[in-house]
């Protein structure tokens, strides 16, 4: 008879290799979601052991006690307790310790024991735990700890084998009682005396080397330096947008010719008409001139990867903490802010890691701010057709150099903001607590941040394929009907259900140099940033009739003029967010005002910018 | 661990140059001027490894302010700002 499926719980403390072990259990089966009710990620996994036993393993979010401190540390508490609605206790908890760092994690392991869950204490990373020269007596360990202790390896293939194999047997043995759960918050003094209690036990078992492990100090000698650290942290986000733009390139004009291609082959066999303008025009090259840029999208998740794994990320935490929090901001709201530069929704979710209420407020209200991935399609579709391609000071592109302009004021206004939200609406009292651990260096794992883009990308190309494929039939639709009566002159579009509300909106949009077309793309675009693209790419391509869809931004430099472009661009540095964002923000805030808050006074100032900006371009000659 | 040393050398880890190296006395979440209460900032700082005995040395400085502070605390290394700092009283 098959067993059931059993339930396994990863819990640890940040650092502690915790979802590299996940990914090397898991592979690519994995399935993100958020806990019911709060915007928590929750990873769920699943595996076979090699006695054949169906596991599904979570992975919690990483905390350093059960006390739950912040919300995604509470789930870990009730997760482990059995408290989490809707969730199956675990039948197994696998706590995961940095072998090169255990005291932190032995402490939370003696509080987690009280919880009366099994448990096995997996040693991870205990590759380079030996190679520094730290030996563990495993035995000890686990006499001392009352608990199971096995090591892994999780990067190296075959170095989660141990784990596995004592898994099976555990597994065979759980009883079919819970055991009594004495757990409950710890105050000081009981926290004290397992602290201590942690580190007699490493005293007893491990003995560590002479000479201590320097590589990290080294580094940090450059990058926490306080004028060094900066110029290298400058030069990191630099290297990151000029990788952006000039690396992906080739990808992308693989998938473009892809997808022209495939419209030629829908234009060739089908016969015209509703259909093979429904397939060409709205679905093959909408939907195309999204997925043409989730090259750079991959490219940004990588390169924000690649520097948590190495452990940078807090460092830049570091650096920036004085800085930000001139501008009302806590160190830690470096990473979910930087998070936003890929997407602005698993940056507002990882602004749960604050837990000071008003400076996560802040933090989710200025998120937005940060230029996120969907707004490049729009940028780089405006800058090569209106920004020529030269070299400026003989090396730097002029176009990423505007990119980067873009992204900077991206940023400086977040800042400007941030401050004015302290200042006139959340008076605090004093800043909170910026604690933080810096983790020694690591060589980035390769297969883990595959993996991880992997999932990113899927969630991405799934929102793509939702959303996004919707609101650009729905743009067909309204772009296509009602249709051209017979015998009318001038283009088809004219007459659609589009045109009357894009020319309804004109004249508040005229002060800055948008047309009707562009109202019209934009009003999906409120919906989905990217779709801004493809409902232009419709609008115009259906307005040119059959005529195939060549480059939409050589069309759009004959119809717009250069101050229109850059009010444009003004407009999307600000644009009021897509409604996925908005959701995601009432979710974490609770409340539907600051949802509205945030779509209002980004409007205004989306308004605002354009129309400085197209006013100026045109005073200085470029309407 | 007994202290054998002079109280009079008792300093808060908050007013410590970088490099400055010590054992940690004991903890006075009061002196610290934080957003947290006592309790919290107490209990937190001995979940980061802040106890009694446990070797310090501070390592990097902040650009601004000389803050926050990189903190060797045996084994590990916690940035804290030189506010919550002023409840570790080294020696």
């Amino acid at each position: 008879m098959e067993a059931p499926l059993l339930h396994l719980a990863l819990v640890g403390t940040p650092n502690s290799g915790k979802t590299s072990l996940f990914n090397a259990l898991t592979g690519s089966r994995q399935k993100v979601a958020n806990y019911p009710g709060v915007t928590v990620e929750r990873k769920e996994g699943f595996f076979v052991t090699p006695l054949g036993r169906q596991v599904s393993v979570v992975d919690l979010p990483g905390t350093y006690s059960l006390r739950g401190r912040s919300p995604d540390e509470e789930i870990t508490r009730d997760f482990v307790l059995g408290k989490a609605s809707g969730e199956t206790l675990p039948d197994l908890v696998l706590c995961v310790a940095d072998s090169t760092n255990l005291r932190l994690t032995i402490r939370l392991l003696l509080e987690l024991k009280r919880t009366g869950r099994p448990m096995i204490l997996v040693l991870n990373m205990f590759d380079i735990a030996s190679r520094r020269g730290i030996t563990v007596d495993v035995e000890r360990l686990a006499k001392e700890l009352g608990v199971p202790v096995v090591t892994s390896i999780a990067v190296r293939k075959g170095g989660t084998a141990d784990l596995l194999k004592l898994t099976d047997e555990i597994s065979a043995a759980l009883a079919a009682e819970p055991v009594e759960n004495s757990w409950r918050a710890l105050g000081v003094s009981e926290l004290r005396a397992t602290q201590r209690e942690a580190d007699r036990i490493i005293a007893d078992c491990v003995s560590l080397p002479a000479r201590p492990d320097t590589w990290t100090a080294r580094i940090d000698a450059i990058v926490l330096h306080p004028v060094g650290g900066l110029i290298v942290l400058a030069l990191i986000l630099f290297v990151m947008f000029q990788a952006v733009f000039a690396w992906a390139q080739p990808a992308m004009e693989l998938l473009k010719s892809g997808f022209d291609s495939l419209g030629e082959l829908v234009q060739a066999t089908l016969p015209d008409g509703l259909l093979q303008s429904f397939l060409q025009n709205g679905v093959i090259s909408g939907v195309g001139s999204v997925i043409v840029f989730l090259p750079q999208i991959i490219l940004i998740f990588l390169f924000i990867l690649l520097l948590e794994d190495f452990g940078y990320m807090a460092r830049a935490a570091f650096l920036m903490d004085r800085i930000m929090g001139g501008a009302g901001l806590h160190g830690r709201a470096f990473i979910p802010l930087l998070s936003s530069f890929a997407c602005a929704i698993p940056g507002i979710m990882a602004t749960r890691v604050i837990d000071n209420k008003r400076d996560r407020l802040t933090t989710i209200l200025i998120a937005p701010l940060m230029t996120c991935s969907a707004r490049i399609p729009v940028y780089t579709l405006i800058i090569s057709a209106f920004i020529p391609a030269r070299d400026v000071w003989g090396f730097i592109n002029l176009q990423g150099l505007v990119m980067f302009g873009l992204y900077a004021a991206g940023i400086v206004s977040a800042l400007v903001v941030s401050f004015l939200i302290k200042f006139f609406m959340l008076r605090d009292f004093a800043p909170a607590p910026f604690m933080l651990e810096l983790p020694d260096y690591k060589m980035p794992r390769l297969k883990s941040i595959a993996i991880g883009i992997y999932t990113r990308a899927k969630m991405f190309l799934q929102r793509a394929g939702t959303t996004i494929f919707s609101m650009m039939v729905l743009i067909w639709f309204l772009a296509s009907f009602p249709q051209p009566p017979a015998g009318a002159t001038g283009p088809a579009i004219e007459f659609s259900l589009a045109a009357m509300i894009g020319k309804a909106l004109e004249p508040l949009l005229a002060p800055v140099g948008f047309n009707w077309q562009i109202a019209v793309a934009l009003i999906p675009g409120m919906a989905a940033r990217e779709v801004a693209v493809a409902a232009l790419g419709t609008v115009y391509a259906i307005e040119g009739g059959s005529e195939a869809v060549e480059q939409i931004g050589q069309v759009l430099a004959t119809k717009w003029s250069l101050a229109t472009a850059l009010s444009m661009l003004a407009w999307y540095i600000f644009a009021p967010q897509c409604a996925s964002t908005l959701a995601v923000i009432r979710r974490e805030t609770g409340s539907w005002a600051w949802m509205g808050v945030t779509f209002a006074y980004m409007l205004v100032l989306a308004y605002a910018a354009s129309l400085v900006t197209y006013n100026v371009a045109l005073a200085l000659g470029a309407g | 661990m007994t202290d054998t040393t002079d109280t009079h050398s008792h300093m808060p880890l908050g007013l410590a140059q970088r490099g400055y190296t010590g054992v940690i006395q004991h903890l006075a979440a009061k002196e610290a001027g934080s957003a947290l209460s006592d309790v919290e900032l107490e209990s937190r700082l001995i979940e980061l490894g802040f106890v009694e005995g446990a070797r310090v040395e501070i390592l990097h400085e902040g650009l601004v302010g000389r803050d926050p502070i990189a903190v060797r605390v045996d084994s590990t290394t916690i940035a804290v700002r030189r506010r919550e700092a002023m409840a570790i009283i080294v020696a």
